[in-house]
């Protein structure tokens, strides 16, 4: 087994592990952490395909890596914000009860 | 030293020539600030009149003392105004004896009649508006006075036509004032229209409506050649056809039988109205038109012969002085008489130009414009003083109440009937009576305007007995007037005398200006063969006139209730005299008339004949609304309604996968993302 096939296997692992959160917590709070979970095997990823890909000594994995961990930080604290105002509102953080936006 | 002097003069000259343009346009501009002026601005509004026309006096005072100075000289200036394909229309103005002596009469009198109007109009509540619409009539007469191209000429023609429109009907609720505006405003149109025709027709032959245009105008030789050596039929060549047509418009203006019904009606407009427009520049503009356009006129006539277009213009002048004398006998409204007594002296003038050119014309022209002016504003003195009277029966005796007024209207009157020697109308109507004589067509036009020169001395001196002589026969007594009125008729009347001098056969300084040439005193001029006994002729007619008026009335004129003197003569005669010898009632009768049965003929056709089809096209198009309704409604809305139920079942099918739970969206995203992988791998295999 390569280097960069383990690192995958554990990127793998933790993405469907965040997956598996995302989809099965009642919580937003814990949705949004697995979220985070995939979002970092995604980081996972780039960096090993960069770390082992033909041009290592050029920074753009990265790069990449640096830019999505931005993003995702923003993403969170955008999340965040809307379920403390959801909580505000409704008193509740259970994504079940959060359904009007049925069409 | 010299020679700067003249090139001072000559560069003046010029650069007044150019801007000459200014003359009309100031009084113009003056009227279009007055006419957004508030009406209250009662001072500020007549002292922008009165300025506007002192600058174009002095600017025309200006250009005549130029004008006096380099004799037989003329500045005429044109410049494009549009162009249209290959044809270029070009306007200008010209400055020359004929415009300069013109230019300064109108605006000097015109002056004068302004300020007299401020007494006069005193306490009318629309002296604004009055004020207003006598600055652009001033405007636009200077406007054709200085014209160096028809178009212009004939564009400031019609302003002035259609503020002779407002100003007659100035007191519009009047009824009378009303249908007078009317009637001026459609009778010079007839004649309007012929002159519109001969300046297109000039303009088609020539191909360009420019007078002098340096040897290349529409009346310059070149082009008269060219009009000449063409025949319009009836025996006429181009030529005098034109000037037949132009001179249709001018008799328009200028009142000239049988266009003369509006003049007398237009007394209904204020009495300086009547000054300005029936005395001195509108009706003289007609006049001025065919003094303008008089080489095309003469056009073709061999030495001391005559023209067709000047024949003709002879004897429409001779017999309309003739009849409009005629007339004034036998009126007794004290302006109905003296415009009577204008359309007579414009047919003086007419006569004149038709038999001795230019200068027998205009010097008519301009000693008329003085006296009559000063007769005119006399009588809205004497209107004024007799609280709006106007009936010269109801006058009498006003000599020692009105002296003033009485002096200058004497002096008016002896200078209307040619008083010798002293009086300015007795050289100017010499003058015609001179040229009359020796015409070489036909000797009856000669009798004919001493026979009206009879008239005028008569009918003149009944009205002056009526209204100055014998016992008071109205109501209130009379006053005189303020010196605003007084003092304008003072100096008409020192002009009415004075300006004889300028045209006598001793000094004919006046034709010899207008024919471009220099003259000295020389009482040879009076040496002439036959003149003296002419003189002595017109002497004899004058004195005739005046004294068989003063034995008729004299000191004993009647009162309302009794008979004319004349009256118990020929009391038939009188009664043709009085109604005008049926003019007005002729025009009833037949051209009227015929409009009125022309409007029912319309008026039937429309309602019958245009009406129906009207109406036909309305239901045909009432059926096929109903046609598009019953589509609409049926086939289109069907479709449309059952389109958009479709697109509902649709979008409620569609609204189901909306749960609003985001769990279940990311459970669809992650099946998907698998199913893609698979669907990855899976191809990559293969």
């Amino acid at each position: 087994m390569t280097p960069l096939a383990g690192y995958l296997l554990v990127a793998a692992l933790l993405f469907s592990i965040g997956l598996a959160g995302a989809l099965t917590r009642r919580n937003a709070i814990l949705v949004l952490i697995g979220i985070e979970l995939m979002l970092n095997a995604a980081n996972l990823n780039l960096i090993a395909f960069w770390r082992y890909g033909p041009h290592p000594e050029a920074l753009t994995g990265m790069m990449f890596a640096i830019f999505s961990i931005a993003v995702a930080a923003a993403e969170a604290a955008v999340g965040l914000g809307l379920v403390i105002q959801i909580h505000r509102h409704a008193k509740t953080t259970d994504l079940d009860q959060m359904n009007r936006m049925k069409g | 030293m010299q020679d700067q002097a003249q090139l001072a003069a000559a560069l003046t000259g010029a650069a007044i020539g150019e801007t000459l343009i200014l003359v009309p346009m100031v009084p113009m501009l003056a009227a279009g600030a007055i006419a957004v002026m508030k009406r209250e601005r009662r001072k500020t509004a007549a002292t922008l009149a009165i300025g506007s026309l002192s600058f174009s006096f002095l600017y025309s005072l200006i250009a005549f003392v130029l004008a006096v100075g380099h004799p037989g000289t003329s500045i005429a200036t044109y410049s494009k105004w549009f162009e249209v394909g290959r044809t270029t229309i070009d306007l200008g103005w010209i400055l020359d004896p004929l415009s300069a002596v013109m230019m300064l009469m109108v605006s000097f009198v015109g002056l004068l009649i302004f300020i007299y109007s401020i007494g006069y109009m005193k306490h009318d509540e629309n002296y604004t508006r009055f004020f207003c619409f006598l600055s652009l009539f001033a405007g636009a007469m200077l406007g054709v006075v200085i014209s160096n191209s028809l178009l212009l000429l004939f564009m400031c023609w019609e302003i002035v036509g259609l503020t002779s429109y407002l100003l007659i009907g100035f007191w519009y609720k009047k009824p009378a004032a009303a249908a007078a505006a009317k009637k001026a405003f459609l009778t010079t149109r007839v004649g309007d229209v012929f002159l519109l025709l001969g300046i297109v027709w000039l303009f088609a032959q020539t191909g360009t409506l420019v007078l002098y245009k340096g040897g290349g105008g529409a009346i310059e030789p070149t082009a008269l050649a060219g009009l000449l050596s063409q025949h319009a039929g009836l025996g006429l060549s181009v030529a005098s056809a034109i000037g037949l047509l132009i001179f249709a418009g001018a008799a328009g203006k200028s009142g000239q039988f049988p266009l003369h019904v509006w003049l007398p009606d237009a007394m209904e407009g204020p009495t300086p109205v009547s000054a300005l427009i029936h005395a001195a520049t509108m009706v003289a503009a007609g006049v001025y038109l065919v003094a303008r356009v008089y080489p095309l006129m003469a056009a073709g006539a061999l030495a001391g012969g005559t023209t067709t277009a000047l024949t003709v213009i002879t004897w429409v002048g001779a017999f309309t002085a003739v009849f409009a004398a005629l007339i004034a006998v036998a009126q007794n409204d004290i302006k109905r008489i003296l415009a009577y007594s204008t359309v007579s002296q414009l047919g003086y003038m007419m006569a004149g130009l038709g038999l001795g050119g230019v200068a027998v014309g205009m010097f008519h022209l301009i000693t008329h414009a003085f006296f009559k002016a000063l007769l005119f504003m006399g009588a809205g003195s004497v209107i004024h003083g007799c609280h709006d009277e106007q009936d010269i029966r109801r006058m009498g005796g006003l000599w020692s109440k009105m002296r003033w007024t009485f002096a200058t209207y004497a002096i008016g009157m002896l200078a209307l009937c040619g008083f010798p020697l002293f009086f300015s109308g007795f050289w100017s109507k010499d003058g015609i009576l001179e040229a009359a004589q020796h015409w070489n067509v036909a000797k009856t036009p000669f009798y004919m305007l001493v026979f009206g020169a009879l008239l005028t001395a008569f009918y003149m001196t009944r009205q002056v007995s009526y209204v100055f002589f014998g016992k008071w026969r109205g109501d209130q007594s009379a006053h005189e007037s303020p010196k605003v009125m007084t003092v304008p008729l003072a100096i008409l009347a020192f002009f009415a005398v004075a300006l004889g001098a300028i045209g006598t056969p001793a000094w004919p300084w006046f034709h010899a200006f207008l024919d471009g040439r220099t003259t000295t005193f020389d009482p040879h001029g009076f040496a002439e063969p036959g003149l003296f006994a002419l003189m002595g002729l017109s002497t004899l007619v004058v004195f005739a006139g005046l004294g068989l008026g003063w034995k008729l009335y004299g000191n004993h004129s009647p009162s309302p209730e009794q008979p004319d003197r004349l009256e118990q003569f020929a009391p038939r005669v009188w009664g043709w005299l009085r109604d005008r010898l049926y003019v007005d009632e002729i025009y009833a009768a037949t051209v009227i008339a015929f409009y009125g049965w022309w409007a029912r003929v319309s008026d039937w056709l429309d309602r019958r004949v245009w009406g129906g089809v009207v109406a036909g096209v309305a239901g045909f198009f009432g059926l096929w609304a109903q046609l598009n309704r019953f589509l609409d409604t049926n086939v289109v809305d069907g479709s449309f309604d059952k389109g958009c139920e479709e697109l509902n079942v649709g979008g409620g099918l569609l609204a189901r996968v909306q749960t609003g739970r985001v769990q279940t969206y990311l459970r669809i995203l992650a099946l998907s993302v698998v199913a893609l992988a698979v669907l990855l791998i899976w191809s990559s295999r293969a």
